[in-house]
């Protein structure tokens, strides 16, 4: 399970990527965020985003027409 | 440039954040209707939230952004491109019904009430969001006094500045857009 969550359903470009870097910062180094987006174009910019900025996304799954991200913060 | 990741300060928990490079960016702001406010403001906060230091100079019809009340407005005169989705099909408008009193503004509130339905975020929570991601905005000052602006009428935080200000941030930013 994820250390902590945020639910992104119904949001478009770019505030699903906003909210989750607002949400990363109350995880811990080596933790883990969970994303939930009804975005298809967060599939992308997840990548993009975790490429850029040294996180890492452990998983992007799709199931109908909502995705999932699971992203973890680098350790210290 | 030197292979070893740079480390540049971040707000997370203020730990720092190794990134393989930072980079820059810097956008000139020259347009103020409803469609021409997002792509600034959204590839800004973008660009903040992805530890990138950002500059946004706003100019000419760009720097009513700035204004305390946004009253954000659009029009589909001169605009082919502008069709919005109805009942299936996408509507634009010919350019002379543009100029029919009513029009501008019920096209305005159409947009306005799409982007609501659809999730997306307003300028007014863009920009804020911009400045609590600590961008760094300019209003240009020779459009302060051209179009006879106040500082007092607009948000706290922007600094004024002219062609010299940003020019020096934009030799030093990676990514140089004008929008």
């Amino acid at each position: 399970m994820a250390d902590h969550t945020l639910d992104a359903k119904g949001l478009n470009c770019p505030l699903p990527i906003l909210k989750a870097r607002k949400a990363l910062k109350d995880v811990g180094p080596g933790e883990t965020l969970e994303i939930l987006s009804t975005d298809p174009g967060s599939v992308a910019d997840f990548e993009a985003f975790c490429r850029q900025t040294g996180n890492e996304l452990l998983e992007s799954t799709n199931d109908d027409s909502e995705y999932r991200f699971l992203i973890r913060r680098p350790a210290a | 440039m030197s292979s070893e990741a740079q480390v540049v300060s971040d707000d997370i928990q203020g730990a720092p954040v190794a990134v393989p490079e930072t980079k820059s960016m810097s956008i000139i702001v020259t347009k103020g209707s409803l469609d021409w406010a997002y792509p600034p403001f959204i590839l800004a906060t973008t660009a903040a939230a992805m530890g990138l230091p950002v500059t946004m100079f706003f100019t000419f019809y760009g720097l009513p952004l700035l204004l305390k009340k946004l009253d954000l407005q659009l029009t589909a005169a001169g605009n082919p491109a502008m069709k919005m989705p109805m009942m299936g099909a996408h509507m634009g408008l010919p350019n002379l019904l543009t100029a029919v009193p009513g029009v501008d503004a019920a096209c305005t509130k159409m947009m306005k009430n799409l982007m609501n339905k659809k999730g997306i975020a307003s300028i007014e929570d863009l920009r804020e969001m911009a400045l609590d991601a600590d961008v760094r905005m300019i209003a240009c000052q020779m459009t302060m006094d051209l179009f006879e602006y106040d500082t007092k009428d607009m948000i706290d935080g922007p600094e004024l500045g002219g062609a010299a200000t940003y020019i020096e941030c934009a030799t030093k930013s990676d990514i140089n857009l004008f929008i």
